[in-house]
């Protein structure tokens, strides 16, 4: 009965995100307030059957309800209760429930703190949203539905894929939804501004939080799944290039783009066309990468099941909304263009610089990605692009923005004169080289040019960012948007930091273990004494112990596992990690090699935390920046000059 | 105003070689084993296990299909019924890989669901699979008298497939020999 009910909720909702897209769209036209009006009630509405939804195959999961194809395919008796709710989102259908669950959460939110804007462009900001969620239902119940029964019902599930059971799992997708769906927010805002034909400060103050919000959540996200790949698949690498996490990392690109125009459109009343087709932009790639990962027209490690006709569907989707919000662009933006410039040496400019480079970086990424489907599409072969393409594509736009990056922190808005700007960046730019030079060298030794050009950058981006928040530095009063900024490029530099010393320095060796004898790796001394079994909950494992030594003092112990679970039987490699400020050590087991002997992987990498821990100091940057008093300001007055003084034109450009 | 029109018309070209891309498979490597004949095996069989099943009862002069299936597998199951068809309606002998499976599990599927097979060879270990190159259950092969790999589908069959790329190749087959 319940996956019934969860069926019926779904169509509901379906039907309210009808009412939420033509009531409103149509009364914003015609002037009808109770059309426009019935947009809040079939948000809340929708949310709310979306809940249930989402509740009743929790439910279905939870009681072991095989009779659900999909709760079947993706749980098993054995699972544990904690893994069984996460498994709602570990397969295709139920992470759809999840998408839009997560977008009527967006969409509520946006309708309840919409009380200082206008009432028609909130209309159709929410029917705007409306679209989407019409899309990803209707995707869902025709497609993909989550509730389809499997009758006869299966004595037993089939068990969530091993490497899905992990804490991690629980928080990863959720995440990556929230910021994914995030941008759709201020893809409605570009779309209602678009239809009004008006963009003002207000406007872009409005966008600025929602944006912001969906960046720190996909920042978190993103960083989360790196994390997660990095300990849980053992294979010792943060970042693979797969097509899937490049889905999610181009809207990231472009939404770090999007934040800081909206700056200058907001401060400064420029770039405005540019920030509505970068807030479409991001959100359309949020839709490709839906549109890559469901779709299977790329070999991927996150493949989903591969099916032509939910390919079909997205695309025609995707084209549809982007298609659409593309043609307005091309019909519309002309008109909202500002012929206002700017001087050579202002912050505007260097914010342009940070636009160009982020949307270089994500040109040349996406050529990757896509390059396979080029190919074959052409007739030109099968083709795979792999990690030395995409690290150099990136690399190559990175460092100019780097180096720009520190300087575009202290430079003011409209002009400034460079002698001011090389005053106060003087200390710091020594320090910087004394420091990125000095560390590779002293504590690792031999450094090739990339690692000290790798380690100057981070050290720059950090010490730049750091000079505003020293007391008597900085400006006068610190907004908390300022002291947002700053760590959010301290983060980038932490991060910047790890990726230079893992990529230089790490070290690997793939060895047989005899019991007893010790394999020296990076200077640590590994020794594996033995094995033993143990049970998990629905797993056996093989367990080794190993000890390690540095200069004969005990480091610490490991006790990687090669674990068989029961449903699923293909053999998972659990790795042991030895985690630090300023190495983690990490072993796995291969094969068994005879008398006790095992093959095993050991790894050694240097300062690989930074790289997580610079995300998430970039992701409290966001945090701090969304908090900024300005914003609540501006619930307040609906709308106010340009901030340069000019009154807001309406309908177009000034 | 022709750079606001920029960014749609590239728009409308990624469109394009998505909707190509969409039907055609970036899995589906030609398999090397295509044309060539299928590596030997000896195994024994599911339901009287003193007895064996190679690839020499599978050269018998007529095209069979080998169906790499186990009951772990959803793909299996949903093919399973067409599978029963196709053997009741007499169109080819089929042979069946039990891969990686348990045996009593097995029994129990076909006595419950029907058996297609002429016989079941039992790959515990998964062994042969991997000499046959097998991604994953269920896949068909189809095999001339010969003991020759004609043709290869990853994946559960449908009608569809049956009707488009088996068909014909059987009776192609059949036609060359007569």
């Amino acid at each position: 009965m319940i996956p019934e009910l969860g069926q019926v909720a779904l169509i509901l909702a379906l039907l309210l995100a009808m009412v939420q897209t033509v009531a409103p769209l149509w009364g914003s036209f015609t002037g009808s307030r109770v059309l426009m009006g019935l947009a809040k009630p079939a948000v809340t509405g929708q949310l709310v059957f979306a809940i249930v939804a989402f509740g009743a195959l929790t439910y279905a999961f939870v009681t072991h309800d095989f009779s659900v194809a999909f709760v079947a395919g993706h749980s098993n008796s054995e699972l544990p209760v904690f893994y069984r709710v996460g498994a709602v989102w570990g397969g295709h259908e139920g992470s759809l429930l999840l998408w839009i669950l997560v977008l009527a959460i967006w969409s509520v939110l946006v309708a309840a703190f919409s009380g200082h804007m206008p009432e028609r462009f909130v209309a159709r900001v929410l029917g705007v949203l409306g679209v989407v969620a019409v899309g990803f239902l209707s995707f869902t119940l025709f497609t993909s539905n989550p509730f389809d029964r499997l009758i006869p019902a299966p004595a037993d599930g089939q068990d969530l894929n091993p490497i899905l059971q992990d804490p991690a799992l629980m928080i990863h997708p959720p995440l990556l939804y929230i910021g994914y769906v995030g941008f759709s927010v201020a893809f409605a805002f570009a779309i209602a501004a678009l239809l009004e034909g008006r963009l003002d400060a207000a406007w872009a103050r409005w966008t600025r939080p929602w944006t912001t919000a969906a960046w720190v959540f996909l920042t978190l996200g993103i960083s989360l799944g790196s994390w997660w790949a990095y300990y849980e698949l053992g294979w010792g690498g943060w970042w693979f290039w797969d097509p899937v996490e490049n889905a999610s990392f181009l809207p990231w690109l472009i939404g770090t783009a999007l934040i800081h125009s909206l700056a200058v459109t907001e401060k400064r009343g420029l770039f405005r066309s540019w920030t509505l087709l970068l807030a479409i932009t991001a959100f359309s790639l949020s839709l490709l990468g839906t549109f890559l990962v469901r779709s299977g027209i790329l070999v991927s490690v996150h493949a989903f099941a591969t099916d032509p006709s939910r390919g079909l569907y997205i695309l025609v989707f995707m084209g549809i909304v982007t298609g659409a919000a593309l043609a307005l662009y091309a019909w519309r933006a002309p008109m909202l263009t500002s012929d206002a410039g700017f001087r050579p040496m202002s912050r505007e400019s260097f914010v342009l610089a940070n636009n160009i480079l982020l949307v270089i970086a994500t040109a040349l990424i996406l050529l990757g990605t896509l390059y396979p489907l080029f190919m074959d599409a052409l007739n030109l072969g099968k083709v795979s692009v792999g990690p030395p393409y995409f690290d150099l594509a990136f690399m190559i736009p990175m460092f100019p923005l780097m180096l720009l990056m520190g300087m575009g922190m202290h430079v003011m808005w409209r002009q400034m004169s460079v002698s001011v700007l090389a005053r106060k960046l003087r200390v710091p730019a020594v320090i910087a080289v004394i420091a990125g030079v000095t560390l590779p060298l002293v504590f690792y030794g031999s450094a090739g040019m990339l690692t000290i050009v790798g380690s100057i950058a981070a050290f720059w981006v950090m010490l730049t960012a750091l000079i505003d928040l020293l007391p008597g530095r900085g400006p006068a009063r610190l907004t908390s948007s300022h002291i947002g900024m700053c760590l959010a490029h301290f983060g980038l530099g932490m991060l910047i930091l790890g990726v230079t010393f893992v990529s230089s320095y790490d070290a690997e060796a793939d060895r047989a273990a005899v019991p007893g004898q010790p394999i020296e790796v990076a200077g640590y001394e590994f020794t594996m004494f033995g094995t033993r079994g143990v049970e998990g909950p629905n797993f056996s494992a093989i367990e080794a112990e190993v000890e390690v030594r540095l200069d004969g003092e005990l480091v610490t112990m490991l006790y990687p596992q090669k674990r068989v679970y029961r449903v699923q039987r293909d053999p998972v490699t659990q790795t042991a990690i030895a985690a630090g400020w300023r190495r983690d050590l990490l072993v796995s087991m291969g094969e068994p090699l005879g008398e006790g002997a095992w093959s095993v992987r050991i790894q050694y990498k240097p300062l690989v935390r930074f790289i997580w821990l610079g995300t998430l100091v970039m992701a409290i940057g966001g945090l701090f920046a969304l908090s900024d008093r300005r914003y609540r300001l501006a619930r307040r007055r609906s709308t106010e000059p340009l901030a340069d003084g000019r009154a807001p034109a309406p309908g177009g450009g000034s | 105003m022709w750079r606001f029109v920029l960014v749609p018309a590239a728009f409308i070209v990624l469109l394009g070689f998505f909707l190509v891309g969409l039907f055609r498979d970036p899995t589906l490597v030609p398999s090397p084993l295509i044309n060539q004949p299928a590596p030997a095996f000896e195994l024994p069989q599911l339901l009287e296990p003193e007895r064996t099943l190679g690839l020499a009862d599978l050269a018998t002069g007529e095209p069979v299909l080998l169906n790499v299936w186990a009951t772990w597998c959803v793909g299996c199951r949903q093919e399973h019924g067409l599978l029963v068809d196709l053997a009741r309606r007499g169109e080819i002998p089929i042979y069946g890989l039990n891969w990686k499976d348990d045996n009593e599990a097995a029994i129990h599927w076909l006595q419950r669901l029907g058996d297609p097979y002429v016989s079941t060879a039992v790959d515990a270990d998964g062994r042969v699979a991997i000499d046959w190159g097998v991604y994953g259950a269920p896949e068909t092969f189809l095999l001339d008298g010969q003991g020759i790999i004609r043709y290869k589908h990853i994946g559960p069959l449908t009608e569809d497939i049956w009707q488009r790329e088996f068909r014909p190749r059987i009776a192609a087959l059949q036609q060359g020999r007569s």
